[in-house]
């Protein structure tokens, strides 16, 4: 069947438009729910924090995260792996790093600060490496272990954070808040603006990297191949199960340099809830990005706003921050959903009948 | 000996609300449908659970009716949740992994907006009181360990020989069965697919609600953000380790529960271990069994994770 050029882009916006609609529609009903003026809200979340310079940097340091994080879960995406073990990763990235920067205060900047970024990356890469190799050499569904790791790694961020690389001066005080001292000064990476870190540009690189590995090499490649059609990319000759495990190894690492960068750039010290459920946000990031850099960085600003403005949304229009959370699991609903739709032929074909239908009928009678 | 008693008489009440709501996956994926929103739909139905109950008696104590009511509100918001997920990966047909993450952070952020819109802080509710059976729980040790809980597990318990009959022995339970097995054959031998896995999907959003205000009702008397805490992923985990059967998945819960009152063994043997390492038990071991079970998976249903889709011939 012919179909013109016209319908298919009223027919894919159609979509895109019924889809967000949706997600709007069932976010103002919880917001109505507990009382909360709507359009006020969205207001708060999505523009306001766009006024002020301030605002802005904000938004931007947890931009810079959730570009990184939404990176690597792109690559382990397109592998054929469902990453939802960022979080997990990112914790362990945090404590290499620390581990590093509390063992090795003294060394220069110039060497300190890039040895503990890779151990953030190596702690990752590890904590990443796992699900990785259970799924490509025992099928062990990532979905499942990828969370238990999470809860593992939780627990054992707070066992490192209260026993072992307690602050001293807690330890004096007796107030028993968990978190490491605070780093030597040859960790932090400089700041523009406010909290705003140089990491903004690690990421931004990252980005451009992560587009000539994926679609610029025979490696990238074959680790797309592999996502694709696995099948297939056996029979091609491309061993399936090292880059499973080999894109983990890169998603894990990104999470843990994600980690890393957080403590150099923002807290400068290893505290409680750093992960800051960036982990999962990742994962939104990166779908909504369409699983492509370009989209990602874009969209991680998008969802830094989102994530920053749910921070303001308790105290201007007295609506929890959870909110944040039933956004972010919509748009992924959303977005599943609007591209089974999109990729339905079936229904394509029988709506440009009707749409063909609609318009010759007037041309008639014309 | 009187530890042990204590442990096991732990164990058992720890084991229901896996147990319900590993059973209720079990349902979803006879059907053929994964679904990863377990979490989510656990949390919705601990946080209406206790709702109920705290807004009637303004936080105090209530008749012990406005409990059952509270879950009867929970397993009907359950089985919405699990339309609602139909809609999604039944007639929509979108990937069921990544779908079920959607509606996890759905339902955990809803029950985390409206918990603290409308509950505040941690607050404690009364709760089911225990029935012991008459007669059954004077016997020593096995009284302690079955027979002095609260209605819920008697109910769970029972309920599994119960799913055991609905799956293996009714008619919709052959419906089930053939649309997660050969959804195709199932369709042209006159079976609604998608009706059959809507069913499917609402029995078991019911039943993974009512795990969620069994928590909050019953185990912790209380709803926090945390009180789940991936109870949901290790009820999927359970069925895989169960082998899609009620009764082995039962033997698992057993057995995931005493992992958990590991903590309460080290604490209350004194042993100096740091407790982290005991929360994390139960986790690891989803790791270890999943990486002996998954390899050889002869018996999942063979359209497990797949859409149905009567347009196109495979």
């Amino acid at each position: 069947m012919k179909m013109s050029r016209t319908f298919k882009f009223v027919y894919k916006l159609g979509i895109m438009l019924v889809a967000a609609l949706a997600a709007l529609l069932m976010a103002s009903i919880i917001l109505w729910m507990i009382g909360a003026d709507v359009s006020q809200t969205f207001y708060t979340i999505c523009f306001l924090p766009l006024t002020k310079t301030l605002h802005m940097t904000e938004v931007l340091i947890r931009a810079i995260p959730l570009c990184i994080l939404a990176l690597g879960i792109s690559i382990a995406y397109r592998s054929g792996i469902i990453n939802i073990g960022a979080e997990g990763q990112m914790a362990m990235g945090v404590l290499a790093f620390t581990a590093v920067a509390l063992a090795a205060p003294d060394l220069p900047r110039p060497l300190l600060l890039p040895m503990a970024l890779l151990a953030g990356v190596l702690g990752g890469g590890l904590w990443g490496f796992i699900p990785g190799i259970l799924k490509a050499k025992l099928k062990v569904s990532e979905l499942l272990s990828t969370v238990m790791l999470n809860y593992i790694a939780a627990q054992f961020y707070t066992f490192c954070l209260r026993v072992l690389m307690l602050d001293p001066a807690e330890k004096m005080t007796g107030s028993g808040t968990p978190q490491s001292m605070r780093l030597t000064a040859n960790i932090e990476l400089g700041r523009l603006s406010g909290r705003l870190h140089y990491g903004l540009f690690i990421a931004l690189v990252l980005a451009v990297l992560v587009y000539l590995l994926m679609w610029k090499t025979t490696f990238g490649y074959k680790m797309r191949a592999a996502g694709s059609q696995d099948r297939a990319a056996r029979y091609g000759g491309i061993n399936v199960s090292k880059y499973l495990a080999i894109s983990m190894i890169i998603s894990g690492g990104f999470a843990g340099l994600a980690g890393g960068i957080e403590i150099a750039g923002v807290h400068r010290r290893a505290i409680e809830g750093v992960t800051n459920n960036y982990g999962f946000s990742g994962v939104v990031v990166a779908l909504f990005g369409g699983l492509h850099p370009a989209g990602i960085v874009p969209a991680s600003f998008l969802f830094g706003l989102l994530i920053y403005g749910s921070t303001l949304a308790p105290t201007r229009v007295g609506v929890p921050a959870n909110i944040v959370q039933v956004m972010q699991g919509l748009i992924i609903i959303v977005i599943v959903t609007a591209q089974m739709v999109l990729s339905n032929k079936y229904l394509e074909a029988r709506m440009c009948r009707r749409w063909n239908a609609l318009f010759h009928k007037q041309k008639e009678v014309a | 000996m009187d530890f042990v008693v204590n442990l096991l008489a732990m164990c058992v009440p720890f084991s229901v609300a896996l147990l319900l709501a590993s059973i209720g996956e079990m349902f979803n994926q006879r059907a053929g449908v994964f679904n990863l929103g377990c979490e989510g739909v656990m949390a919705m139905g601990a946080f209406i659970g206790m709702l109920v109950p705290f807004m009637i008696g303004k936080g105090g104590e209530v008749a012990n009716y406005w409990n059952y009511l509270g879950i009867l509100a929970a397993v009907m918001v359950g089985a919405l949740l699990g339309l609602f997920f139909g809609l999604i990966v039944v007639t929509f047909r979108a990937p069921q992994g990544i779908a079920g993450i959607g509606l996890q952070m759905f339902g955990v952020g809803t029950a985390g907006t409206l918990f603290r819109h409308f509950v505040g802080g941690t607050q404690s509710v009364v709760g089911i009181p225990n029935s012991p059976v008459p007669l059954l729980s004077k016997i020593p040790v096995v009284g302690d360990i079955f027979f002095n809980h609260n209605l819920l597990v008697y109910f769970a318990f029972l309920f599994v020989p119960v799913a055991w009959y609905i799956l293996f022995k009714t008619s919709w339970g052959l419906k089930v069965r053939a649309v997660g097995t050969y959804p195709r054959a199932a369709d042209s031998m006159g079976i609604n697919v998608n009706k059959t896995r809507y069913q499917a999907l609402m029995l078991g959003g019911a039943l993974a609600a009512l795990s969620g205000a069994y928590l909050s009702l019953a185990q912790a008397k209380m709803f926090s953000q945390s009180l789940i805490a991936g109870r949901g992923f290790i009820a999927v985990a359970l069925v895989y380790f169960g082998h899609w059967h009620p009764v082995q998945i039962m033997g698992g819960a057993l057995l995931f529960s005493l992992a958990q009152t590991f903590q309460a063994a080290i604490q209350g043997l004194g042993i100096n271990f740091p407790y982290e390492f005991a929360v994390m038990l139960p986790y690891v071991l989803v790791i270890v069994v999943l990486s002996f079970t998954s390899r050889n998976q002869t018996t999942s249903p063979s359209a497990l994770g797949k859409p149905f889709n009567r347009e196109i011939r495979t």
